[in-house]
């Protein structure tokens, strides 16, 4: 099973301190990968915020081609970091390539348009990178996306934070999504591996989705060039939260009701109950079926955790002010904030998906069965 | 040697011509003559048979010869009435005196067009061999990367959608504070939510009384007791008056064909009505025999079936092809299901069903541009029909599988696969594996299964088989009394047993699907599409149905 570990704070968080987190909750998962997504970065991007990066691997051919196509776009390269890989006894990780982050700005037609443009433009700029890096692995395009960095590598994941150099030049981020283990029942590699980003949304999930080829298909089929991929069946979780969200402009509460409908007979205790029974049916394809717990960011930084009522095991989510942290396990929450106020801890039921407000200083609870929101501090 | 001319018999058969040969043992009959007032073809008759025996007794050991004149039961071999196998004859005898035993090598199709009338019957194509649908497996069981559900315990809902589904980008909804609402004068087209397997169209008419009311009865009782949501369709042939102005109504699909029988009782009854019927199924065509209309001879059109289709009693009730008053598909289809969803007011869906066949995809096409289809039914070439020409049963039509398969494909790449459901037809159940082949087909991508024969099979004892046993279903001379307006013969069935059946059958199809669908995890919305759960031993197969080669 996955291990999840995400946090939001207000100061920037080392993306160590997930890493460790999620190395606290070793028990669940088998060191088969690690991958973080960090959103509102700190350090040297901070600031850098409004242009885009490409995170990603390349060999040294497909460095080539990346440089060749992001000039070729009309991209110019602001600033570069690649971290100090640290190989040696005890990271067991091979090198693949060039472990890039690498900040962009806008070609010079694009740095007035609107806000869309933009976003189409790095949504087809990343897929045609993917695309000509596939045949040969020579690039792993992870993201492409204004402040937002995905790192991704098979291994143990403290041993592949090591390895990244993170623990003397960590990344810094008010945003910091972790997970280990990649997708259960296909096969391992680095595009099967979480968190999954497009366009602003992120998720991670753990459990396997039962429902993935009808829920793919569904995706595949609504004429968007960022439902591609599916190496996983939990990238699922991050397409749904985009079609959802973005192309259908749903406020996020609704997410949880497509993925996780509520039974027929319960739509009458929502205030919205008339259009429940409306997006279920609309949406019966999108429906996981569990068991499954997903934490992830929406653009504005809101960051969140909800699961279906077949996952036995709930995740948590505790903290105050500042800093949450949002946790397949307690234990992990245990490392990353042993200080905190336990009985304000939220262990999420079916009904309830928890949103951490972009900033980090609120916690609310929505319930999916009567739509109330209850802010826990 | 006898001459040549005594000898010559022409144009009579052997009795291992016939495909069913009786078997009758003159020891345990006892001459009762249950077997020979019972058999719906008058294949066996009491007869005398003039025996010449050789004995001796007594202290005389010479041998002496006696002649006799026994009764004995005798099979006929005339091939208009040859026995079909049915077996009734066994069921009747007290002594276990007499049976019908198949004949492998029989050479019936060789003979039975007398008079240049192809041969006619009732039933489904003989093909005793494994379906593909009996081929499939369902691979995917979770255990360890998940667990798998509880089949006994778990709650599972096992629901499909008949309706048109809006996609959500077209759903009349508004944002206000936060919270999505409908729009005002938005149209929502109807959608019921049904068990995924239905009863498909037979007609009151070709089935008997008794038949009839027995599975109306059995879905009212699934429905308003057992709360499983079973919906029946009327075939072509309406609708008992009464039931058309009850609250059962909602229950049945009444079904419009070419011959538009039933629908003069049916219009004049809709003011009438307390109740939307579940659906309205157009017919188009039917797996069983494509290109073909429907027909009730007329020694099944009785006062009852007269009255209610609106016709004189006893003549032949043939359906055309097609619709003839239609006359491209933009009007067969199309117009027609604009015309009968108006005449409800829009409030009720309204489908075509067709027959599989290589152009489903020209229908469905058609279907996926017009709002106002509900669905799509397609009924495969192991679907079954109450009379229809033997070689339209034997060898027109496409099995149910890839059709199914390709449509909702093709559904797919449209990104039209949740608006318009589709439902498979056409041998479900055929080896009485309901479940398992509905699962299957649902896997596949349809929304839900069609049953008709395994229904009459499973709860009033049908004979027929894939080895043409019975098969009368066209003669009105069914055995069972279920394709029968006899009452003679339909007084052999019992409705509420029927009913009892029926529930049994749904009862027992709803928990198989579950021990299907718990292993996989599914269990919140129907596995519609999911096709990485099936797998087959068969390559080809696999290849066509873009599932997994398993061996």
């Amino acid at each position: 099973m996955c291990r999840l570990s995400a946090i939001s704070s207000t100061e920037y968080s080392s993306v160590m301190e997930a890493i460790i987190a999620l190395d606290t909750m070793k028990e669940g998962h088998d060191g088969s990968g690690l991958g973080v997504t960090l959103k509102d970065l700190g350090g040297e991007f901070a600031n850098l915020k409004k242009y885009p990066i490409f995170s990603g691997i390349c060999t040294d051919a497909g460095r080539r081609k990346l440089d060749d196509y992001m000039e070729h776009r009309g991209f110019a390269v602001k600033f570069k970091w690649e971290p100090k890989i640290t190989e040696g006894p005890g990271i067991n990780v091979s090198r693949r390539g060039h472990y890039l982050a690498t900040v962009y700005q806008y070609p010079d037609a694009y740095r007035d348009r609107p806000q869309a443009d933009k976003e189409e433009l790095l949504l087809g700029a990343h897929q045609d990178l993917r695309r000509c890096g596939a045949d040969d692995e020579s690039i792993y395009a992870f993201s492409l996306w204004p402040d937002v960095i995905t790192l991704k590598e098979v291994g143990d994941p403290l041993e592949v934070g090591r390895f990244f150099g993170f623990e003397e030049k960590p990344l810094t981020a008010r945003v910091v999504l972790a997970q280990g283990r990649q997708s259960t029942n296909y096969a391992i590699q680095l595009y099967a591996c979480h968190p999954f980003f497009l366009q602003g949304y992120c998720t991670m999930t753990n459990g396997e989705n039962t429902a993935f080829v009808p829920n793919r298909h569904f995706l595949t089929s609504r004429g968007f060039i960022g439902y591609t991929g599916y190496d996983s069946d939990s990238e699922i979780f991050c397409h749904t939260l985009h079609y959802v969200h973005h192309q259908l402009g749903y406020p996020l509460p609704y997410y949880k009701d497509v993925a996780t409908p509520l039974k027929d007979c319960e739509f009458a205790a929502r205030p919205d109950g008339a259009v429940l029974g409306l997006l279920k049916r609309s949406l019966r394809q999108l429906c996981i079926d569990g068991p499954n717990c997903s934490i992830g960011f929406l653009p504005d930084g809101a960051v969140f955790l909800f699961q279906d009522s077949k996952k036995l095991r709930p995740g948590i989510v505790g903290g105050g002010p500042g800093k949450y942290g949002l946790m397949s396990e307690e234990c992990g929450l245990e490392q990353l904030l042993p200080r905190r106020q336990r009985q304000s801890d939220i262990i999420p039921m079916r009904y309830d998906l928890v949103i951490i407000s972009p900033g980090a200083q609120e916690v609310k609870v929505w319930n999916q069965r009567n739509g109330s929101i209850t802010t826990v501090n | 040697m006898e001459s040549a001319q005594r000898l010559d018999h022409n144009g009579e058969l052997t009795l291992l011509e016939f495909p069913f040969i009786i078997r009758w043992r003159e020891d345990r009959c006892s001459r009762c003559g249950r077997c020979t007032a019972v058999c719906p073809t008058r294949a066996i008759e009491p007869s005398v048979m003039a025996q010449r025996l050789v004995y001796s007794d007594g202290n005389n050991s010479l041998p002496a010869t006696i002649r006799r004149v026994s009764q004995v039961v005798r099979q006929v071999n005339d091939i208009a009435r040859h026995c079909v196998g049915c077996a009734t004859c066994s069921l009747v005898c007290p002594n276990m005196a007499i049976m019908p035993e198949y004949n492998p090598n029989h050479k019936f199709l060789f003979h039975k067009n007398q008079g240049g009338i192809p041969y006619a019957r009732g039933g489904r194509r003989n093909d005793a061999t494994t379906s593909t649908l009996d081929k499939l497996k369902f691979t995917r069981i979770s255990m360890i990367t998940t667990p798998s559900l509880d089949a006994g315990r778990h709650e599972f809902h096992l629901r499909t959608l008949m309706g048109r589904n809006l996609p959500p980008e077209a759903l009349p909804l508004e944002l206000a504070d936060g919270l999505l609402r409908p729009r005002a004068g938005g149209v929502i087209p109807p959608v019921r939510e049904i068990f995924p397997i239905r009863i498909g169209g037979m007609s009151i008419g070709a089935l008997s009384p008794p038949m009839w009311e027995g599975l109306a009865m059995g879905v009212a009782y699934l429905n308003e007791v057992e709360n499983i949501p079973v919906v029946m369709c009327s075939g072509e042939g309406g609708l008992p008056p009464r039931l058309l102005r009850s609250r059962y109504l909602k229950y049945f699909i009444p079904q419009i064909a070419s011959g538009y029988f039933g629908w003069d009782e049916i219009i004049h009854a809709l003011p009438e009505m307390i109740e939307d019927p579940a659906a309205i199924e157009i017919k188009y065509g039917q797996g069983a025999k494509p290109g073909d209309g429907g027909l009730l001879m007329a020694y099944k059109v009785l006062k009852l079936i007269a009255k209610i289709r609106g016709v004189p009693m006893y003549v032949d009730l043939a359906s055309p092809p097609t619709h003839q008053t239609k006359y491209s598909i933009e009007e067969a289809v199309t117009k027609m299901i604009q015309s009968v969803s108006m005449a409800w007011g829009f409030r009720v869906p309204v489908y075509p069903k067709i027959a599989g066949t290589k152009t489903a995809l020209a229908v469905l096409n058609n279907l996926t541009r017009n709002p106002y289809a509900a669905a799509l039914t397609i009924d495969g070439e192991d679907g079954a029909t109450g009379a229809a020409y033997h070689v339209s049963l034997d060898k027109m039509g496409h099995p149910i599988a890839s059709n199914l398969r390709d449509c909702y494909l093709a559904l797919v790449k449209q990104g039209k696969q949740n608006e318009l459901p589709l439902f498979a037809a056409g041998g479900v159940g055929k080896e009485a594996n309901l479940a398992a082949n509905a699962a299957a087909l649902i896997l596949l991508g349809a929304s839900g299964v069609d049953i008709g024969r395994y229904i009459m099979q499973a709860a009033a004892e049908c004979y027929g088989d894939e080895r043409n046993r019975c098969n009368l279903c066209n003669l009105g001379r069914c055995p069972r009394g279920i394709t029968t307006q006899d009452p003679r013969l339909y007084r052999r069935l019992d409705a509420d047993r029927v009913a009892e059946r029926v529930v049994d059958v749904f009862k027992t199809a709803e928990i198989e699907l579950k021990k299907v669908f718990a292993p996989m995890g599914r269990s919140t919305q129907l596995p519609i599409g999911m096709s990485d759960g099936l797998g087959v031993a068969d390559p080809a197969i696999a290849e066509r149905l873009q599932i997994s080669y398993v061996c």
